[in-house]
């Protein structure tokens, strides 16, 4: 049997990680093909529903990456992109998904080489913690 | 509704895409999703071709949606929109999916990357479903340019501006203006005097009738957008009455109180209240607060005794300025390297270890040596060794080149052969001569017979071990031309530190919304094809806050930067951004919490027809989305990134 291979998708903020991973395109920097970037304008425009669709959906992991504190287009988007990120959070630990599997980091248009890093990380770990118990034909 | 009938275009990209995807599987693929009437693949969509495919399938087959697989949507999503707007088509039924920067590029399995690039145009193919077009609005501009730093980048690009009849206002923190270029000697290669050449240029700014010098004053507070920034501005006390003040220096002579200098970085006094140096412009003499007896104790007032001009104001307050200008130019400059951080080299310890700015001011006929190369105790050197990169291309410190520091030692070297009878001996890793009459200036200095040691300094001392490095400084490196531990005997040591970002760097670019890079200078929107330009529009940036660069350079890109917005001016008028919030009044419930969130005023709850909805200021709204995140029924969204686009994308990601 092939190997699991998760499915990750990433909102990614178009000011600092979309263009962080353009910049890793641009130099070459190879990471797993798991991902699948949706671009926002803000991190603080990522809607809890667009992670709970992804799940439902049976997306394996799911990633917000935007600006920095300090980097943000919008003043504070970071910040709002926390507050929601803590509520949302424990709705998906009552949905019986591993916390693993949703992920919120910081990472600005010059860190391509972390973006990347952080792909290859999450897929290694999603590996170990197979598909989500939400993909449609998984028993729970 | 109208049947929806979408164009996708896969982009070969040369082999760039074509390499590592197979378009035309991918090409073929995309005919076969819902509602797509069309699908080509083509060598170069970006090309006029590529883009006539586009116009005339608009034209012939009545496309109302387009999707492009191509780049990233940051570099030719314009191009693509303006197509689809010649051929009459709303620019926002145009979606970009990333297939190159985002796929071929990172991935190299073909059947992965191919796969990958399908889920791609599926997802864009499904949010241009729900794409809607959208009005573009112009609204007129305000002309005016906001300069913040008065170094030779500021200078210039104010004057470029200024000479073209359009109002600058230039920003200095300082007391004066003139930045690190007014504390140097004599510039590399060419020699001439760094005085000579700016200080023409700093009294034209004085007087020029299109500028306005707010010096000793800084920006505070940034609003708005390009076109129509609005911008707080804190005029600092400086306790003298500019209007007044003549600048005779009479309060300096009397002051009794002397402090270091910071013009001539700590190697002269100066007094409490000082004109900083004899060019300054403004040149008004200003009270340094911190240190001024009469402040810290209420005695003295020496200085307002002695002003014929009545000009001391010990009353003064901190003054608020508020400007409205079109766009912004960031010349904010550099930082020296604290050379202390790198405590083998003795800095701070030694009396004969130097920095280079420090050894400006010594060649300075101006300076606190009258130009003469002395030692601490009076004596003229007889050997002078010049540390090259430190800080600079050392992964303890900072990676990157400092691109001026080749070139000066250089020119350290000349000037101590042309004032002394010493020995030079430059201690270098590469020398880096690559500009106009670079070359040949280190050739000339070659020929001056200067000693040029290829290898890093590990350590300065002044322990001898043997006779010859008796009352000298020992410093010791590799040399890597001959393979082996050398001590070279010295008198003194000049060092050449790193130019790094500002401190405070990083406020600047949160005050203005813009990015850094990871070694903290201020980053351009490209670093090749928009090299003055930062992710705001209407925000620009030039010279050393931009990274280590020299005068030539700086001046350079201080023009781009006045070019930049001049053209904003002469346009006239700035495109308002439709993809702002929107509220559905039916939804609406009037909590109010969009009006919380949001940090730039925009939404409102207000009352309408008897009925209390919110409602958006376009011209406030950035379009960050948060509003729409915190609405509790979904009355709120955001135009060209509303649910039904995001949900639709992720649905379309995950659905195969």
């Amino acid at each position: 049997m092939a190997e699991f291979e998760p499915k990750i998708i990433a909102f990614c903020c178009n000011w600092c990680t979309y263009a962080a991973a353009d910049i890793a395109g641009t130099s070459r920097i190879h990471y797993p093909a798991n991902v699948r970037i949706v671009r926002v304008m803000c991190s603080g425009m990522v809607d809890p529903i667009y992670i709970l669709k992804a799940f439902e959906m049976g997306a394996d992991g799911v990633l917000i990456a935007g600006c920095h504190e300090a980097d943000c287009h919008y003043l504070n988007g970071p910040l709002k992109c926390d507050a929601m990120f803590e509520k949302i959070k424990r709705v998906v630990n009552i949905l019986g998904l591993e916390g693993e599997r949703l992920r919120r980091e910081m990472i600005a248009a010059a860190e391509a080489p972390v973006f990347a890093e952080l792909i290859e990380e999450m897929v290694k770990q999603l590996k170990k913690l197979g598909p989500s118990p939400l993909r449609e034909g998984v028993k729970v | 509704m109208e049947e929806i009938k979408t164009g996708v275009y896969i982009c070969h990209c040369g082999l760039n895409i074509a390499g590592t995807v197979n378009v035309e599987e991918v090409a073929r693929y995309a005919g076969t999703l819902p509602n797509v009437v069309v699908a080509r693949d083509y060598r170069y969509m970006c090309s006029d071709p590529g883009q006539a495919l586009i116009k005339d399938d608009i034209k012939n087959l009545g496309l109302n949606r387009v999707v492009v697989a191509s780049c990233s949507p940051r570099m030719h999503e314009p191009t693509f929109r303006r197509a689809c707007q010649d051929a009459g088509l709303n620019p926002y039924l145009f979606e970009h999916a990333n297939i190159r920067e985002h796929c071929s590029w990172v991935h190299d399995d073909r059947q992965i990357a191919t796969e990958k690039a399908k889920d791609l145009v599926r997802a864009a193919v499904r949010r241009v479903f729900y794409n809607e077009p959208l009005e573009i609005k112009e609204r007129p501009l305000n002309p005016n340019v906001l300069v913040v730093g008065g170094g030779i980048a500021g200078i210039q690009a104010a004057l470029d501006i200024a000479n073209g009849e359009h109002r600058v206002y230039l920003v200095e923190k300082e007391p004066a203006i003139g930045g690190h270029m007014a504390q140097l000697d004599r510039t590399f290669p060419t020699l001439d005097c760094s005085e000579c050449i700016l200080t023409p240029k700093m009294t034209e700014v004085g007087q020029h009738p299109f500028i306005t010098l707010l010096a000793y004053s800084e920006v505070e507070e940034v609003a708005g957008s390009v076109g129509n920034f609005k911008v707080r501005v804190k005029k600092k006390a400086r306790y003298v009455d500019e209007e007044k003040c003549t600048g005779c220096g009479v309060c300096e002579e009397k002051c009794p109180w002397k402090v270091d200098s910071e013009y001539e970085v700590g190697m002269g006094k100066r007094g409490v209240v000082y004109v900083p140096f004899a060019q300054a412009i403004p040149h008004v003499a200003t009270i340094d607060k911190e240190r001024c007896v009469y402040f810290l104790k209420g005695k003295c007032r020496a200085c307002e005794k002695f002003c014929d001009a009545k000009a001391i104001d010990f009353e003064q307050k901190d003054e608020i300025v508020e400007l409205e200008v079109g766009s912004i130019i960031l010349t904010t400059g550099y930082d020296v390297f604290d050379s202390r951080r790198i405590p083998q080299y003795g800095y701070g310890r030694y009396d004969n270890v130097l920095t280079g700015l420090e050894f400006e001011r010594m060649t300075c006929a101006a300076g606190p040596t009258g130009g003469k190369v002395l030692l601490k105790d009076g004596r003229q050197p007889e050997s002078v060794a010049i540390i090259h990169c430190v800080g600079s291309r050392d992964e303890n410190y900072h990676e990157y080149c400092s691109r001026v520091c080749c070139m000066y030692a250089l020119k350290y070297a000349h000037l101590i052969k042309e004032n002394t009878q010493a020995e030079v001996y430059q201690m270098y890793i590469d020398m880096r001569c690559f500009g106009e009459g670079f070359e040949e200036f280190y050739r000339r200095v070659c020929d001056e017979g200067v000693n040029f040691i290829r290898g890093k300094v590990a350590k300065v001392t002044d322990v001898a071990l043997t006779e010859g490095e008796q009352g000298k400084l020992a410093v010791i490196a590799e040399d890597t031309l001959l393979g082996g531990i050398i001590r070279v005997p010295v008198d003194m040591v000049i060092l050449c530190p790193a130019l790094e970002a500002r401190f405070g760097a990083e406020d600047v670019a949160k005050l203005f919304t813009i990015n850094r890079r990871a070694d903290g200078f201020f980053m351009e929107r490209h670093v090749k094809l928009d090299p003055v330009a930062t992710a705001t529009e209407g925000v620009y940036i030039a010279g050393c806050c931009e990274g280590p660069k020299d005068i030539p350079d700086t001046v350079a890109q201080a023009s781009a930067a006045a070019a930049k917005a001049l053209s904003v001016i002469s346009r006239g008028r700035v495109v308002i951004e439709p993809t702002t919030a929107q509220v559905n009044e039916v939804l609406c419930q009037a909590c109010g919490r969009c009006e919380e969130i949001c940090d730039f005023h925009a939404p409102k709850v207000i009352s309408k027809d008897g009925l209390r909805v919110s409602s958006v200021d376009a011209a406030l709204c950035k379009g960050c989305g948060a509003c729409a995140v915190v609405c509790p029924t979904g009355a709120m969204s955001v135009r060209h990134s509303t649910r039904e686009q995001i949900n639709g994308m992720v649905e379309a990601l995950l659905e195969v």
